[in-house]
């Protein structure tokens, strides 16, 4: 899950970062009460998880509280990237004397963390590699000895920090790797870092990203979650613990296995080439060792998609056994009645394949085709959607 | 032959009196798998009662650790089905044992747990060989089965398969029911796991029954990418590959946990080019990769 920049600035506080301080505003006005209580110069920031929200206008400075009433009114409704920009962060502002980088992220392909720090800040991290690459300082962190003084020193020598500045930059590495580490990060990245010119060093950005599989042990971490920027779909499916992601074709998909529902989306997308270029809808796992009652939670989430047309339901059995998808597919019709009104067309095999088929055969449900295959039956769902 | 492990391997299941672990301790006995013991601190002294392969009544003892399970029962494999909070320490405890092979079932488990393990086994000189988490596991069918893989797809064969997904892994066994697998792996969708792509292609390629090889990726990271050069430098039986996610939407995670493409990185796209630029023949479908593999091992004129 990725923060907002708001949020990432309170975890910092929390963690002894140095920010500046913030206030985040809905509406105009508020943005104005916000310049008024902060006083002085202040930058309104427009609060979207993507990057380059400067170039696209979603960052202004403000000399005083009108001018931040008409920043606010400026950003916030703005679309940047396909995110509409619904809240800002009213943020002090600073005098900057050197920007800098610094991250400590998940390095998959090492098993273990990375820390990327650069003494030129400010640009997007990702041309800096590719431009400058000297610039910028990769160094390996244990994943057991994390990220203490010494090693924050090595870090900031490594990135060519002037001897002065070496032990103010490896005091803020020590706490942001503590945001990293006690919050169950993969990423934290600051960019800027900055030096002001009374000669702090003050985490002006902030980009966090939490690990959902951690949640268990951070109670607060729901809270962060967005709600209401979430699909509605996408919400109703978390709620009843699916894994559902909503795409934009026609073609309704639920299968058994993370690997196998990709697998579907792209088989029925090949197949859409034939059908007038028919799309999944959405990606709906529903797990393994599924029960009747999940298959006919995750027929109710899809059906309640407007824009599917027909549905592809493809399991492989492993767990998972076949007769429980077939009852939770024959009950979830009989449950939705009427409102169950798009085809669907079923493949199964594995586990209990036989008793599965045969409950599905003995249901005759109009709207239920049943597939000898994958490929047979993403043909299906693509032809009956291009149909409907 | 078979990677990894064989029908001597002795086998015990951290988790066993749990409801995951115990159901499939049964699956495995049945499968023929050697188990001969458990793991929980908790129910140590006690014992649990499952059936052999062949219907019999058998009584697994359980242990307080890993380390006097393999003390008493000689186990050189452990299996983890414990929850995610407790799955680092189980972990750390049979490295601690230093069992040869340990198998992470277990889905959930925080990346940050895992790349501490992993960390320590490193420390520990690697002893252990780990597999997973977030895993199916693995099996040589008509040998062992240390996994919740069905084992009844398929039997012995000539091909070896590595997967990241459980499901693909049942599906891909399945299209090939007719020649058979010498083991099936399945390696997890995790952002950090034990054994990769490369450990088992290496393993596979040094295997004197694997004839060829079907290795079954999705987007995410960029360990499809490694395993195209370790094939090109090191692998000369065939290899077929397979990659899910072409459609998945950039900055979404597609049920595993590893399985998002960030930027232009992890595509399934870029994938299937290294795999390409390597000689892998990569398959659209299941299906048509199943194909592939048969007309390369045809060719073999094995």
């Amino acid at each position: 899950m990725d923060l907002y920049e708001y949020q990432a600035r309170d975890l910092f506080e929390q963690y002894g970062v140095p920010v500046l301080p913030g206030i985040v505003a809905d509406t105009a006005d508020e943005v104005r009460a916000a310049a008024e209580k902060l006083g002085g110069v202040v930058v309104v920031k427009a609060q979207v998880k993507t990057g380059g929200r400067g170039k696209a206008g979603g960052v202004k400075v403000a000399k005083n509280p009108d001018e931040a009433y008409e920043a606010a009114k400026a950003i916030l409704g703005l679309d940047i990237k396909g995110h509409v920009v619904k809240r800002v962060m009213v943020a002090g502002g600073a005098r900057i004397a050197q920007e800098f980088y610094f991250s400590v992220l998940l390095d998959r392909a090492n098993r273990s963390y990375l820390s990327l720090t650069s003494v030129e800040g400010g640009m997007e991290i990702e041309v800096l590699a590719v431009e400058k690459p000297e610039a910028l300082a990769r160094v390996e962190v244990d994943p057991i000895a994390g990220i203490d003084t010494a090693k924050a020193r090595e870090i900031a020598v490594a990135a060519n920090f002037p001897a002065e500045l070496v032990d103010k930059v490896a005091d803020v590495f020590v706490k942001l790797y503590e945001v990293y580490k006690g919050e169950d990060a993969t990423l934290v990245e600051v960019n800027p870092l900055i030096l002001d010119e009374d000669g702090n060093v003050v985490a002006l950005d902030g980009k966090v990203t939490l690990d959902e599989n951690a949640e268990f042990r951070h109670a607060n971490h729901a809270l962060l979650e967005d709600k209401a920027a979430a699909d509605p779909l996408e919400a109703a499916a978390k709620e009843l613990d699916l894994n559902y992601v909503k795409l934009d074709g026609e073609v309704g998909i639920i299968g058994n296995g993370a690997g196998l529902v990709m697998s579907t989306l792209d088989v029925v997308a090949y197949a859409g080439e034939n059908h007038g270029g028919v799309k999944p809808a959405n990606f709906l796992d529903i797990g393994g060792g599924a029960s009747a009652e999940v298959m006919a939670n995750g027929l109710g989430i899809i059906l309640g998609d407007p824009q599917v047309k027909s549905v592809f339901v493809n399991v492989f059995g492993g767990i998972t056994a076949c007769d429980q998808v077939a009852k939770g597919i024959v009950g979830a019709l009989a449950e939705l009645g009427s409102a169950a009104n798009k085809p669907l067309v079923v493949r199964l095999d594995g586990n209990n394949v036989d008793e599965g088929r045969r409950i599905l055969a003995e249901a005759a449900h109009p709207l239920v085709t049943l597939a000898e295959n994958m490929d047979q039956g993403a043909d299906k769902a693509a032809e009956l959607a291009n149909a409907a | 032959m078979t990677i990894f492990l064989n029908k001597d391997s002795k086998v015990i299941v951290q988790g066993i009196t749990g409801g995951e672990g115990s159901k499939h301790t049964s699956r495995m006995l049945a499968a023929g798998t050697q188990v001969v013991g458990g793991v929980n601190a908790r129910k140590a002294g006690t014992k649990v009662l499952h059936n052999d392969a062949a219907g019999n009544p058998v009584e697994l003892p359980v242990f307080a650790s890993v380390a006097e399970a393999m003390e008493q029962t000689g186990a050189d494999v452990s299996i983890a089905f414990v929850p995610p909070a407790f799955t680092k320490d189980a972990v750390v405890e049979a490295i601690d044992a230093s069992i040869p092979l340990l198998v992470i079932i277990t889905e959930g488990v925080p990346v940050q747990d895992s790349a501490e393990f992993w960390a320590y086994a490193q420390e520990k000189g690697n002893a252990t060989r780990i597999i997973g988490p977030n895993c199916p596991g693995i099996i040589s069918p008509g040998e062992a089965l240390v996994g919740i893989t069905p084992a009844n797809i398929t039997g012995k064969g000539p091909i070896g398969l590595v997967s990241k997904s459980g499901t693909l892994t049942y599906q891909m066994m399945y299209e090939l029911r007719d020649l058979g697998f010498s083991t099936a792996i399945g390696i997890g969708g995790d952002p950090i796991i034990g054994t990769t792509h490369i450990d088992a292609l290496a393993a596979f390629e040094a295997d004197p029954e694997t004839k060829a090889i079907v290795m079954i990726g999705e987007i995410g990271g960029d360990a499809e990418e490694r395993a195209a050069d370790f094939i090109k430098a090191n692998v000369t039986k065939p290899v077929v590959g397979y990659v899910a996610g072409f459609t998945a939407p950039e900055g979404k995670t597609m049920g595993h946990a590893g399985a998002i493409v960030s930027g232009s990185a992890g595509t399934a796209q870029a994938k299937k080019e290294a795999l390409e630029a390597a000689g892998v023949k990569v398959g659209k479908t299941p299906s048509e990769t199943a194909q592939l593999l048969r007309e390369v091992y045809a060719a073999l004129g094995a």
